[in-house]
């Protein structure tokens, strides 16, 4: 069967052992997870998950009713008309063409965020098809470090 | 009001109509058993064992469609209840399991008795909570027994600091839960019922496939009476053996690796598979590419989840089994033709002609299945009939003549070793003396919770078990026969303790049959002994549980007959 990407909302109470729960529930029934991030809605008692994952259409149908299965769960949000953005840092020797570097981010949504004595940190914040993009033209300014922040995504 | 943790948690007990909880006391639940031993509002019933503890709430839910009560300790405690918990979350009991931890500020500093209870169990509860505080624990109560007994039921574990239960609080027990995130469906959808009818109407090989969520949502009247109105035959799935009743003519048997042959013909050539609280175990469905290739499928459960897991469905139905086959009743007993479904029925009648279920009786030893039967006549529908895991207890859902939902009790989704005694146990406290409650078991299983005996004794709970005695583990035995070449590595039980004896010295009553004879005996004199009893049966070492589906083969290639090579 063919396996899809798909981005997935949940939408949880933000409680105790929450993550563990939906962490454990992918682990436990063999499913992937590419990224996930988490964090509180404002001014509510909720937080926010943002999955991406592959599977068949069986298995991403199954991952949607499992996760609304748990008790914390409050909704479960999948379908194609999903907004994603992902955002990277990457950290470059202060050596680097640090003009190309600039160029290079804002073509992708980003910029130098901080700069020591021997490096620079820049971000970038995109698609994550995008981003890969990014990090392989940063490739050649010899990155030190790279940290993807997963994916995160709002219903259009 | 205000109260201890400990006080909370009987008050909870006792708001909850509980009357009965099974446990084990330790270091950590102390508050709790001191609590316990002030009151008189519940009985407490000390078992040998936890995991034996968690079974007996099982039991006593399973035959009573109350929720369950369990209490153990710590770190040990709680890991030996874990198989419990698990036991129960595969086959949906309500239960609620409390647990004592070590205090909050020992938490994450491996303390001593500490083990992560709620980390454990995450996998084998419908819901856990580590209660952190004395504020929250009358709600977590509340949600606790709410949410193991609504929608799909399930075991739910409440895992308590010591010194919770040694604070004093403000209690005042809710009315009801608010949960905005749980919000289980029971009504059905309206557009998917009438579809669901209509394909019912327009089908000319249909079939019932009933399932144990029909036993936990008290739809047998209601499903009955749909198999009445619209003469459509029936399969019963293990948990759903006393549904439709033994001797309902439309009940053709139960379905899957050791249903009988018209059961899995039907499914495999029908056309429609009405699906009530079922879930396509992977036991019922043999190899899934070959499984029920013509129907069409209507599949009814409460668990959204359960629908489309395993086969694609053409009618998906989330809601409760009784409000769905109510709301389907007035339809179909204004559409429904019995007729049309007459040569349907005439074809499964000759199927179970051809391959009736049977065994070879003989009078030089007892056949196992004998047993099942004979108990069968002498307690049917007075009994209730608990069983462990293996070739008695497929014998047992083959020959025993089930007539009613509860009667039956046993692991079928996890298929507990060791569960079916201190079921028995709990399902004996449940129904009370004058019900008899049988556990038929065997030489491997009973041995996995024989400490049981002391409590039943202790008790006088008189729980007779029926021990199936091959000296064999009889369903790896009959693998090893049939698919390893009969190397018999690790399941000889030659070795065996006195079982009388056993019995007796627990304070039992034991007995060892070798004829017919004294085996209708044996039943009589423990039945009138109302003492916790062993009867141990020589049964055939060799016999094999037929029809058999091998693992993964399709549903339709039964082997019927073992011939010895």
């Amino acid at each position: 069967m063919d396996r899809v990407r798909r981005v997935i909302s949940v939408i949880v109470a933000n409680e105790a052992q929450v993550l563990a729960r939906v962490s454990g529930l992918f682990a436990g029934r063999g499913y992937n997870i590419d990224s996930l991030t988490v964090a509180p809605i404002p001014d509510s008692d909720l937080s926010h998950m943002t999955i991406v994952t592959r599977g068949s259409q069986r298995v991403i149908e199954q991952i949607t009713k499992q996760l609304h299965k748990l008790i914390p769960t409050f909704k479960v949000i999948e379908h194609d008309e999903m907004v994603e953005k992902e955002m990277v840092l990457i950290k470059f020797p202060i050596e680097e063409k640090l003009a190309d570097i600039q160029a290079l981010c804002s073509a992708y949504n980003g910029g130098i965020v901080n700069v020591g004595s021997n490096m620079i940190i820049v971000m970038a914040a995109d698609d994550s098809k995008r981003i890969t993009h990014f990090i392989e033209a940063a490739n050649r300014y010899h990155p030190i470090e790279i940290v993807r922040s997963g994916v995160v995504a709002m219903e259009r | 009001m205000k109260m201890s943790g400990a006080q909370m948690v009987c008050e909870a007990i006792i708001a909850e109509g509980v009357d009965t909880v099974f446990g084990y006391p330790g270091g950590a639940i102390m508050n709790v058993y001191d609590e316990i031993y002030k009151q008189n509002a519940f009985k407490h019933i000390l078992t040998r064992h936890e995991q034996a503890a968690v079974h007996a709430a099982d039991g006593y839910a399973r035959a009573t469609g109350r929720v369950g009560v369990a209490m153990v300790t710590s770190g040990p405690g709680f890991t030996n209840a874990v198989t419990g918990l698990a036991t129960a979350y595969a086959d949906s009991v309500p239960m609620v399991v409390i647990s004592g931890q070590v205090p909050l500020s020992l938490i994450g500093t491996d303390g001593f008795q500490e083990v992560d209870a709620v980390g454990i169990s995450r996998a084998c509860t419908k819901h856990n909570y580590l209660v952190r505080s004395i504020e929250e624990l009358p709600r977590v109560l509340k949600e606790a027994f709410y949410i193991a007994r609504s929608g799909r039921p399930g075991p739910v574990l409440v895992d308590i600091p010591k010194d919770i239960t040694g604070e004093i609080g403000n209690f005042e027990y809710p009315d009801k839960v608010d949960l905005p995130t749980y919000k289980p469906r029971y009504k059905g959808n309206d557009r998917q019922i009438k579809k669901a009818v209509e394909a019912i109407v327009t089908s000319k090989k249909p079939i019932l496939y009933i399932g144990g969520g029909t036993v936990l949502s008290e739809a047998s009247e209601l499903v009955r009476e749909l198999a009445e109105v619209t003469q459509i035959p029936a399969v019963e799935t293990l948990m759903a053996r006393g549904v439709m009743g033994a001797s309902n003519p439309l009940l053709l048997g139960m379905v899957g690796m050791h249903g009988n042959y018209s059961s899995n013909m039907a499914m495999s050539e029908a056309d429609l598979i009405i699906s009530l609280g079922a879930r396509f175990d992977d036991r019922v469905t043999g190899k899934l590419s070959e499984f029920a290739k013509y129907a069409d499928v209507i599949h009814v459960d409460i668990d959204p989840a359960n629908i489309g897991k395993i086969v694609d469905v053409d009618y998906p139905i989330v809601g409760d089994i009784k409000t769905v086959v109510h709301r389907m009743l007035p339809m179909l007993r204004e559409k429904a033709n019995p007729d049309r479904y007459q040569v349907w029925r005439n074809i499964l009648a000759r199927y179970d002609e051809l391959h009736p279920l049977s065994y070879s009786d003989s009078d030089e030893v007892i056949k196992p299945q004998w047993v099942i039967e004979r108990l069968g006549q002498l307690l049917g529908e007075k009994a209730v009939i608990t069983s462990d895991v293996g070739q008695h207890q497929m014998w047992t859902a083959q020959f025993y003549p089930f007539d009613r939902p509860r009667q039956w009790i046993n692991s079928g989704g996890l298929g507990t070793m060791g569960y079916g005694f201190p079921a028995a146990i709990g399902a004996q406290v449940g129904v009370g003396d004058e019900k008899i409650v049988v556990n038929i078991t065997g030489d491997g299983s009973i041995l996995m919770n024989v400490q049981e005996l002391v409590t039943a004794a202790e008790n006088n709970i008189p729980v007779i078990n029926v021990i199936l005695n091959n000296h064999f583990l009889g369903m790896v035995r009959q693998w090893q026969t049939f698919f390893y070449d009969k190397r018999y590595s690790e399941t000889d039980l030659s070795f065996q303790p006195n079982w009388k004896l056993l019995a007796e010295a627990c304070g039992g009553k034991g007995f060892d049959v070798e004829s017919k004879e004294q085996f209708d005996k044996a039943l009589q004199d423990a039945i009138d002994a109302k003492k916790v009893a062993f009867i141990n049966v020589a049964v055939d070492r060799f016999e094999n549980v037929l029809p058999m589906v091998p693992a993964g083969g399709a549903l339709y290639n039964m082997m019927l007959e073992h011939k010895d090579k």
